[in-house]
């Protein structure tokens, strides 16, 4: 064991590596622009230089002229090719179904040629003539609308809402009254996007990083008004997704257009600056927040309202509120969503989209609660936790949360502060210490996996989930090897095809859950044919026995006396080489269709508030920072997180996820902003030089703890989700120890050293 | 980017010939900035005229105590020539706080010089702007301009240039060594670049058809007291908000003399020896260094969201004269802090 495989504790698995570990270090892991295909031909997308108005004309002679060129699709070539469609994919527009520009750096027409440097070539050449009319890209900007999320986004059905928050407010002795703001953010996943389309007669093959492979095939099915089962999507491995890849785009359509004009296959990589203008980002928000308590820190009254930047033509809510309004046991809350259109591409989900920003605030403000009432900011979230979330008084299926604050600030040292602002000091370096709650909602979501056994002891395990890096092919193997009593190394997964049988999104951290209770069930399948053959055999050793008092291990049948039948001979009864079986998952209180809807590619993911008992995961996250007193440069040596999420597969994968969280969440806190200027609503930084992301020096001790939790009520896998857990507060915990280290608050992201200068 | 045909040369009297010749054409060394701007479609040539053959690609002593260094000389190898690292153990600097290890490699030192600012603007052929499109506008004025100029700009342009080690070489009083048609000249680092002015589409002061062969450094090196103090958004592969060179020549407890150089603040290097004049005869005290850090911003002007710069290149001024004071030069490798 080391640093990177921690020793699992009680209900933990283990640190197996990456089943893909050496293919992905090596370069032999194939991305889905990777596959080689013959005869492809290269696409290169055309973009808008405006972001409102009409295009009255487009000039391709000079882009046709180029050698190499085949082919140009643009206006009035989508005929008989549906719009996408919100929700499935992350934007309704179609970009090349009429001349309206809605957003910069919109998609105009896709250059095809013989090579990809001809179609760059050839795209330049492209000029369009616009109409333009001046664009409303800010929350500030003239020509914006202000709506409620409230009945015109998915979420929320409700504004979350408990007792009588105006008058408990008044009442209250100490009140606390901030806003908090935001900036738009956008993912750089280290892959490009892209699409590569062929077409096999009738048939379709898209090979394209994606989170949600079913629901790019019933997307794209839908578009070209084809069946699904026509539609093959492809994506062995995605490198990095964090909610870009989650919906689908208008690109798939139209490159999967050009390939069946041309009849060859079509490869369009997107550009990384063209990415921030074709792909959805994090929308910016401003956010205000009430909280009124007694002089002991109790919070008898919460408020939380949100404004979210959206675009004109869809409604995308981040609607936080609906976990903010549930972290504590407020008395009584009161909630709010209000969207603002712009003229801006659609926002989506983007690392845990509703909780990032949302617990920013909260977290931001429970600090400055702590501050007025002269309380530890640990001592404050224990008098306010809670065993039932105040909207609807449901009990928790697990919640550890001051467990979590109890480790981490043990492994932090947090008893060394002084909480007096700046008057921690090193050297020229001032140090603050900050921090804050994790929380996100354990989702789940339909799923189906077959598993295959053969009598020498091989599985696979074929399941068509993503493997974004999170570790998901890992364990899902981590669970077929230990239903079925075998060492992980026999274990093959398959995974990244529609070929294979159905898995939901990579999304909402559902997937661990979702997929490990698949494989878990089609394992207990397994086992239940080999244990029945086994007790109805006339004289073997687990003859006449009760099936339920059976289990496998080590390549062998066993009974708890000790009696055991090895597989071979197991499998020698049945007559069977191998034994298959296909699992569908359901989870409690699912739609009866919900395995109809997952092959549809329809998302039917729950949890969190909903239902019976209230699940979510928890953790506290401890920031150390360190400001230069003279030149101001703000760092991080030490950042503490402590999580419990019920049951962890794998403790290297898990670390690594959580690890990888609360690095994003620093670089949030400090790093990243997609600069949007006000005259032309144009993204300013559209490449890494320019969007900011810490390197390796910018980040120096992280720690991950994993407190043991059993939680046999989430879900049969007994597993939350943490893909998302670990840049949940982190924001919060740098901005309280930042004002630790200074005294100054500041209530917007990032904080740089121009907030600490004159 | 576009297509363009490419010549390999052989000497640099063919270089020459080639630059002079049509069509227009670019030279390329490292490459590390020039294909950048092809890829952005900001840099269209129709020819490419490849140097990295040229025999220039070493460092030599001058004779006069000095080193030349050949302009193909890689931005790694010249921080990590020990005679670099102990004589100008600032320049060193300097090249090792900048770009990350693979652009260093790949980069030549006379690249270094001609890299071009990294304005948002100036990037984006979708906008205006004066550099590229001399006459139509500069939106980074009244637009986003967190990273450009407090010094010396212009209502035509407000660009930074973005060295670090060219910040190191303008305070050690390199010479720049060019070949032209008309033959060889010398161009002290002092003149290399230009402010913008009416003209921010020209950088520098080396001619169209010259290309730079070496770069002198005089014999004074500052090897004891210096620093490259830099400031950024990240602790590599960012650009500097705003860089310090400073270089203190000491006589018991007095300066001698004083070298000051910023990066970040302006569209060249930025020296100031009015201000460094200041504290010839000084003892190096706090106030002496508020006082030079006030002569150098005396005219500095922000642009909404780079006013802040001009506080931050105070307190850096300060901070790298008293690093240079007390031999504690910023350490470019051990970023930890304790």
């Amino acid at each position: 064991m080391s640093t990177a495989a921690p020793q699992p504790k009680a209900n933990q698995g283990q640190p197996e590596p990456r089943i893909d570990a050496r293919l992905k270090v090596t370069g032999g892991a194939r991305y889905a622009a990777d596959i080689p295909l013959s005869n492809l031909a290269y696409g290169v997308l055309v973009t808008s230089d405006i972001a409102r108005g009409q295009v009255r004309s487009i000039d391709f002679e000079a882009a046709k002229a180029t050698p190499g060129v085949l082919d140009i699709v643009s206006y009035g070539d989508m005929t008989g090719i549906e719009k996408p469609q919100f929700g499935s994919a992350y934007t309704s527009l179609g970009p090349l179904h009429d001349r309206t520009i809605w957003h910069d750096g919109q998609i105009m027409a896709l250059v095809v040629a013989d090579t990809f440097e001809a179609a760059q070539d050839a795209a330049r050449k492209v000029k369009a003539e616009y109409e333009e009319q001046h664009p409303s890209g800010h929350f500030g900007s003239a020509g914006t609308e202000t709506i409620p999320a409230k009945g015109h986004a998915q979420r929320p059905k409700e504004n979350p809402s408990a007792g009588d928050f105006d008058g408990a407010f008044q009442s209250a002795p100490v009140k606390l009254e901030a806003e908090y703001r935001t900036p738009t953010q956008t993912h750089n996943p280290i892959e490009l996007f892209s699409t590569t389309a062929y077409w096999t007669g009738k048939q379709l093959t898209i090979c394209e990083p994606t989170q949600s492979l079913y629901g790019l095939r019933g997307e794209i099915a839908r578009q070209f008004r084809m069946d699904p089962a026509d539609v093959r999507v492809i994506a062995p491995y995605v490198g990095g997704g964090f909610g870009s890849k989650g919906p689908s785009t208008p690109r798939t359509a139209i490159v999967a257009l050009a390939a069946r004009r041309l009849n060859r296959p079509v490869r369009c990589v997107v550009s990384r600056e063209q990415a921030y203008t074709t792909m959805p980002y994090r929308a910016p928000t401003r956010q205000r927040i009430r909280i009124g308590a007694t002089p002991d820190g109790k919070i008898t009254a919460f408020s939380h309202e949100g404004w979210e930047l959206t675009s004109r033509i869809d409604n995308y809510a981040v609607a936080g509120t609906e976990t903010t309004t549930r972290l504590y046991g407020y008395g009584s809350v009161a909630s709010d969503v209000q969207l603002v259109k712009a003229d801006r591409q659609t926002p989506a989900y983007m690392r845990s989209p509703p909780e990032v920003p949302y617990v920013f605030a909260v977290e931001s403000a429970l600090d400055e609660l702590a501050y007025k009432l002269g309380m530890d900011p640990v001592e404050l979230r224990r008098v306010n936790d809670t065993d039932r979330e105040p909207i609807h008084g449901k009990p928790f299926t697990s919640r550890h949360l001051m467990a979590c604050y109890d480790q981490a600030a043990q492994a932090f040292n947090w008893s060394a502060r002084n909480p007096k602002p700046g008057s921690m000091r090193h050297g020229d370096w001032l140090i603050g210490m900050g921090c804050a709650t994790a929380v996100y909602p354990t989702h789940i979501a339909p799923a189906t996996a077959r598993v295959r056994l053969r009598a020498d002891g091989d599985v696979l395990v074929q399941s068509a989930s993503q493997e974004l890096g999170t570790g998901i092919r890992t364990v899902a193997g981590q669970m077929a090897a230990e239903q079925l009593g075998v060492s992980f190394d026999k274990v093959k997964v398959e995974m990244g095809d529609t070929e294979l049988p159905p898995a939901p999104v990579s999304g909402g951290s559902n997937s661990t859950a979702s997929v490990c209770s698949a494989v878990l069930k089609a394992c207990q399948q397994i086992q239940e044919r080999l244990f029945r053959a086994a007790v109805a055999s006339n004289n073997g050793p687990l003859a006449g026995r009760n099936p339920a008092d059976l289990a496998i291990r080590n390549g062998a049948l066993v009974a708890k006396d000790g009696a055991a039948q090895k597989l071979p001979d197991v499998f020698a009864l049945l007559g069977a080489g191998a034994v298959e079986e296909y699992a569908e998952f359901i989870p409690d209180g699912g739609p009866h269709d919900a395995v109809q809807k997952l092959y549809q590619g329809k998302l039917t993911m729950t949890g969190g508030p909903e239902g019976k008992k209230a699940k979510y995961a928890y953790g506290a996250e401890f920031v150390e920072v360190r400001i230069n007193s003279r030149t101001r440069e703000i760092r991080i040596p030490r950042l503490v997180g402590a999580f419990a999420a019920g049951r962890i597969m794998n403790t290297r994968t898990a670390r690594s996820q959580l690890m990888g969280g609360l690095i994003w969440g620093m670089s949030a806190a400090l790093f990243e902003a997609t600069e949007i200027d006000e005259r032309t609503a144009r993204t300013i930084n559209r490449d890494l030089q320019d969007y900011f992301v810490p390197v390796n020096a910018d980040v120096q001790q992280v720690e991950v703890i994993l407190l043991t939790e059993v939680d046999h009520e989430v879900n049969p896998a007994g597993v939350k989700g943490i893909g998302e857990l670990g840049n949940v507060g982190t924001n919060a915990a740098v901005a309280n120890a930042v004002f630790h280290a200074t005294g100054k608050r500041l209530r917007q992201l990032p904080i740089r050293l121009e907030h600490f200068v004159a | 980017m576009n297509r363009f045909s490419y010549v390999r040369v052989a000497s640099v009297a063919e270089a020459v010939r080639e630059i002079a010749s049509a069509p227009p054409a670019r030279f390329i060394a490292g490459g590390t900035n020039l294909v950048d701007l092809m890829k952005y479609n900001v840099e269209r040539p129709e020819r490419v005229i490849d140097i990295t053959r040229l025999p220039l690609t070493a460092i030599e002593e001058t004779g006069e105590g000095g080193l030349r260094i050949g302009a193909l000389v890689t931005n790694t190898e010249a921080a990590y020539d020990p005679r670099i690292e102990s004589r100008y153990p600032l320049l060193s600097s300097a090249i090792l706080a900048g770009a990350s290890p693979q652009l260093r490699n790949a980069a030549s030192v006379g690249g270094n010089l001609l890299q071009r600012t990294r304005c948002y603007y100036f990037y984006d052929v979708a906008t205006l702007c004066n550099k590229r499109e001399p006459g139509s506008g500069c939106p980074a004025i009244d637009g986003i301009n967190r990273i450009h100029a407090i010094l010396g700009a212009s209502p035509h342009c407000i660009a930074t240039h973005p060295s670090d080690m060219c910040v190191a070489l303008a305070a050690l009083e390199a010479v720049v060594r060019v070949t032209g048609p008309q033959g060889e000249r010398n161009i002290p680092f002092q003149d290399f670049h230009r402010l913008p002015g009416g003209m921010p589409e020209i950088d520098t002061n080396l001619a169209r058809d010259e290309i730079i062969t070496y770069i002198d450094l005089p014999s004074k090196g500052f090897a004891q007291n210096y620093t490259y103090l830099k400031l950024r958004d990240r602790l590599s592969y960012a650009f500097a908000l705003v860089s310090v060179a400073a270089a203190l020549e000491m006589d018991g407890e007095q300066i001698k003399e004083a070298r000051l150089a910023l990066g970040g603040v302006a569209h060249k290097p930025w020296r100031d020896i009015a201000a460094e004049a200041l504290l010839r005869g000084r003892e190096p005290s706090a106030k002496n260094f508020a006082a030079v850090a006030s002569k150098v911003l005396a005219d500095a002007k922000g642009y909404g969201s780079n006013d802040f710069k001009i506080d931050l290149a105070r307190r850096a001024i300060v901070r790298a004269l008293s690093q240079a004071a007390a031999r504690t030069p910023q350490s470019q490798t051990d970023k930890r802090i304790t």
